[in-house]
């Protein structure tokens, strides 16, 4: 049996009053690739961020790796380096240069040494195209290039876990395939563990293997990639392909 | 006597003004920049108890006029105890001043960084000692130098209130001269001067400093 990456279980978030989150179940294996779907506001982002502790949850579990997550900051802190998140405002640091934005996390929080990750650093700005920007600072480069400096950027730090949250949503359309290009290569070459949260409906049934579909926060369907695009089990599901004209 | 030697006459005690309002305020501006950076520490670290302390003594120090602040130092407290000479009265005043806007202008600069900044450093594992020392903090200070700058040509300007505690600055030395000599154009001409000389020069280097910090540190 294929090893559990995360598994979450009955899930429950509230932002104060507001019940966002309802019941949530579901559990991602070593090497899927998972899209999380769902009309504008249905809590994709909120489910996606409370993956890395980036959002308190009221109740429910999230395991990870096999392991209960007991959901203190500190612990929390440990197990993002091997989550890595990349979000729609790709979020470089600005006062670092494009090398230093990579090391931050293999040096200062794995404590690698500079050499090596140096040198892993450069083999992945290579695989994107990108290796003689590294010494640019994240101003003086394009959306689709930061966005892939974002992506390497947490790559870098080994992830066994990747969360994307539509992370093309902000990039001109001519810079929008280098970008899905680098994260279908992470799942057919690297075979990833990947949470993919997209609008770009090509590029969902392209590479998920299953699909969670989510309104108003609930889970309405968990279905296979291949049949979920072809024949959605709920009404909802398929009114909402409709709606993205696909 | 012609004004041209009215100015001759006052200049040697102009200078001695000039150099100590540019002691004290350079002094003044060191410490308040001590001591906001601490307060505003404490409060970016939600320090408990001392984080509170500061936060009462902005409060009380934003809340009240230099001028006030200067009698209590110079009047009130010798009557518990603690005499301070009018330069210290001067400079503790200052600072305690300078203190609370030098802290509210670190807070504003830390504060400006973008929660998604964090959030994105938070995703990559930095604790939040690293968090502050290699995002928060080279974003923040950069944002807060025009706050810090205007802070810095204010309480110059402050100094001038020394005079009612008879500290011999610039202001206090025009003074003194015009209730002698009766002669307040000239003085007042040199008093304008004396505070030009300091402030003007400032005021563009601190400018020069903004756009470098803005542009420059960040890559072009
Ligand atoms: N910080 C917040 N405080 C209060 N309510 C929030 C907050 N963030 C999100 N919400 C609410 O929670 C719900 C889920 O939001 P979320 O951003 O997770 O949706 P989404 O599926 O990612 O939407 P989109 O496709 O537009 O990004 C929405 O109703 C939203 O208004
Ligand atoms: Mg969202």
């Amino acid at each position: 049996m294929a090893k559990e990456i995360v598994k979450v279980e009955h899930l429950e978030k509230f932002y104060q009053k507001r019940h966002v989150l309802h019941d949530i179940n579901f559990s991602v294996n070593e090497g899927e690739v998972v899209a999380l779907l769902g009309p504008s506001g249905s809590g994709k982002s909120t489910l996606i961020r409370c993956l890395n502790g980036l959002e308190p949850y009221q109740q429910g579990e999230v395991t990870f790796n096999g392991e209960k997550i007991v959901p203190t900051e500190k612990n929390w802190q440990k197990i993002r380096q091997k989550i890595g998140m990349v979000f729609q405002s790709y979020d470089l640091f600005p006062n670092l240069t494009v090398l230093d934005n990579i090391l931050l996390g293999p040096v200062k929080v794995q404590h690698q040494s500079k050499e090596a990750a140096t040198a892993s650093a450069e083999k992945l700005l290579d695989q994107v195209g990108l290796r003689e920007y590294e010494n640019a600072y994240p101003r003086q480069l394009s959306g689709g290039q930061k966005q892939r400096i974002a992506i390497v950027r947490a790559l870098a730090l080994n992830p066994e876990l990747m969360l994307f949250d539509e992370v093309t949503a902000s990039l001109d359309p001519e810079m929008v395939r280098g970008v899905l290009n680098i994260i279908s290569n992470l799942a057919q070459d690297s075979n990833m563990t990947m949470i993919v949260v997209t609008h770009e409906m090509n590029f969902a049934q392209q590479i998920a293997d299953r699909v969670l579909f989510l309104e108003d926060g609930k889970i309405l369907e968990q279905t296979k990639g291949s049949q979920f695009f072809e024949q959605p089990q709920t009404d909802r599901a398929k009114a909402f392909l409709d709606s993205m004209d696909f | 006597m012609s004004s041209w030697q009215i100015i001759q006459q006052s200049l040697p005690l102009f200078e001695k003004g000039f150099v100590l309002t540019l002691w004290l305020s350079l002094i003044g501006i060191i410490g308040s920049i001590i001591v906001g950076l601490i307060c505003s520490l404490l409060k970016y670290f939600q320090v408990p108890v001392l984080g509170k302390i500061a936060a009462i003594y902005v409060e009380i120090s934003r809340n009240t006029p230099l001028l006030v602040q200067l009698f209590f130092l110079y009047y009130a407290f010798p009557v518990f105890g603690f005499k301070l000479n009018a330069e210290m009265c001067g400079i503790v005043g200052l600072i305690f001043l300078g203190g609370s806007y030098m802290a509210e202008g670190f807070n504003g600069g830390f504060d400006g960084v973008s929660k998604t900044q964090v959030e994105t450093g938070k995703a990559i594992g930095l604790s939040r000692l690293q968090l502050a020392r290699y995002v928060v903090f080279p974003q923040g200070f950069t944002l807060s130098v025009p706050a810090l700058a205007a802070n810095m040509i204010f309480l110059i300007k402050e100094t001038s209130i020394f005079t009612v505690i008879a500290i011999p600055e610039l202001t206090n030395t025009a003074l003194d001269l015009i209730g002698m000599y009766y002669r307040s154009n000239e003085y007042l001409f040199m008093l304008v001067v004396g505070y030009a000389i300091i402030l003007i020069p400032l005021s563009i280097i601190l400018t020069i400093l903004e756009k470098r910090v803005r542009y420059g540190s960040f890559g072009n």
